[in-house]
């Protein structure tokens, strides 16, 4: 439980036409080449990816199984697993490790957003204890008691993709510690619609990353009215 | 293929399936009432073979898809019942195969849908199907009679044909055909 809560800030947001995930990167060192590498999210399925908070290497186990696990319902059943089932399966499996003495849990907690036929967009969380719930916004990682509550106050029902990706940058640039955020420290996946209907997963370009976070950045003499407000 | 015949339409918002009611033990006649459509959640499945693996395998494949809906919380669909059926198909084909040949039909929010299946696990989605010796006699009219978004009073019509056509052509006389229908609404059987 504690390296999740000093994990990089990880949010994700539902809104009526896609689910955005965005993750801090923790650098330690700037001599770590981690250019090409994710560290906070991971595609699942076609239409499925999640977000990590925790250890790391416990984290790469739990992944290769969902992969797994959503590739042999796809065997099975010729259709691609629904989100839920697969948030279950990982969370029971993630249980049998609070019960046995001797092995020791998970350390991950997950955000997992994605799209299926029977509920559309949907967001959950998962804890360590195998604990699972469904959620229209969540946080997890440094900070997440902030960025719960610019949530709260700022998700609106009906919210479109743009405006839950604004409401991201934001509340990250809440939590973030550095005064300026960046496409370098910073993770996008979103699961939307194209015009054409199809929905797809995608993680956006580190020029889009930069636009939004400079967009929600404070304005010149605009702190003070926005943290009065708060 | 045994001297058994099982007939597949689809219609417009529905899927007909047909079936003898003869249930054999080598040459003996055991009964001849015997109902070889299932009802599986909200589809028919109709299987055809010794009634040892007919039945076993169908009560198997039964008990798993309500297994599933219980978990799951959401009904299988015709897709992913004939896909989870082929695959208990292909792996038993190696070890100890079902000698079951198969039609799968249900409507979903998509439509209706008809699959042909053999215990050699091969599956098609299909308009019109047949099993058995039946089929030799069968396919021709249903190729002739069959087309799209058809009612069910047509539907029926062409299954009457083939039974006709069975009784006329082929040497043995397969007894008692049950014909059910199964839509949106669920299953119900259709007195020919």
């Amino acid at each position: 439980m504690e390296a999740i809560n000093l994990a990089g800030s990880t949010v994700g947001v539902l809104a009526e036409d896609g689910v955005i995930l965005a993750g801090e990167k923790k650098t330690t060192s700037k001599l770590l080449d981690q250019a090409k590498q994710h560290e906070k999210l991971f595609q699942l399925d076609d239409t499925m990816f999640c977000a990590v908070a925790g250890i790391t290497s416990d984290a790469n186990i739990l992944i290769n199984r969902l992969r797994l696990t959503a590739q042999q319902h796809a065997y099975s059943f010729s259709e691609a697993m629904p989100v839920e089932q697969l948030v279950t399966s990982i969370c029971d499996y993630k249980q049998g490790y609070t019960q046995f003495g001797g092995l020791r849990p998970f350390g991950v907690s997950f955000l997992v957003a994605g799209y299926d036929a029977h509920h559309g967009f949907q967001l959950y969380h998962t804890d360590p204890s195998g604990n699972f719930s469904g959620w229209k916004g969540y946080a997890i990682g440094v900070n997440n008691n902030t960025a719960m509550q610019i949530m709260r106050q700022d998700w609106k029902p009906g919210m479109k993709l743009q405006e839950a990706l604004e409401l991201t940058a934001k509340t990250l640039v809440k939590t973030m510690d550095t005064a300026s955020p960046t496409a370098e420290r910073l993770e996008f996946g979103i699961v939307y619609k194209t015009a054409e209907g199809q929905v797809k997963f995608r993680m956006l370009k580190d020029t889009e990353i930069n636009k939004l976070m400079a967009d929600a950045a404070p304005k010149e003499g605009e702190e003070g009215a926005a943290s009065s407000s708060t | 293929m045994g001297t058994e015949a099982m007939l597949g339409l689809t219609g417009k918002d529905f899927v007909i399936l047909a079936a003898d009611g003869q249930a054999a033990y080598s040459i003996i006649r055991l009964k001849n009432d015997a109902d070889k459509i299932w009802k599986v959640g909200k589809m028919l499945f109709a299987c055809s073979g010794p009634p040892a693996d007919a039945g076993n395998f169908m009560e198997f494949i039964e008990k798993n898809v309500i297994l599933n809906e219980l978990r799951t919380g959401i009904p299988m669909s015709t897709k992913a019942a004939a896909s989870f059926t082929r695959n208990e198909l292909a792996h038993a084909l190696r070890k100890g195969p079902f000698q079951t040949d198969l039609l799968v039909a249900g409507v979903d929010n998509d439509g209706p849908s008809l699959y042909f299946m053999d215990y050699l696990a091969s599956s098609e989605k299909v308009n019109k199907a047949a099993h058995g010796y039946g089929a030799m006699f069968t396919l021709g009219l249903m190729d002739r009679y069959w087309k799209p978004n058809m009612e069910e009073a047509e539907a029926i019509d062409i299954i009457k044909k083939c039974i006709k056509e069975l009784e006329t052509r082929f040497i043995v006389e397969l007894p008692n055909f049950k014909c059910k229908i199964v839509n949106k609404d669920g299953v119900k059987e259709v007195k020919l």
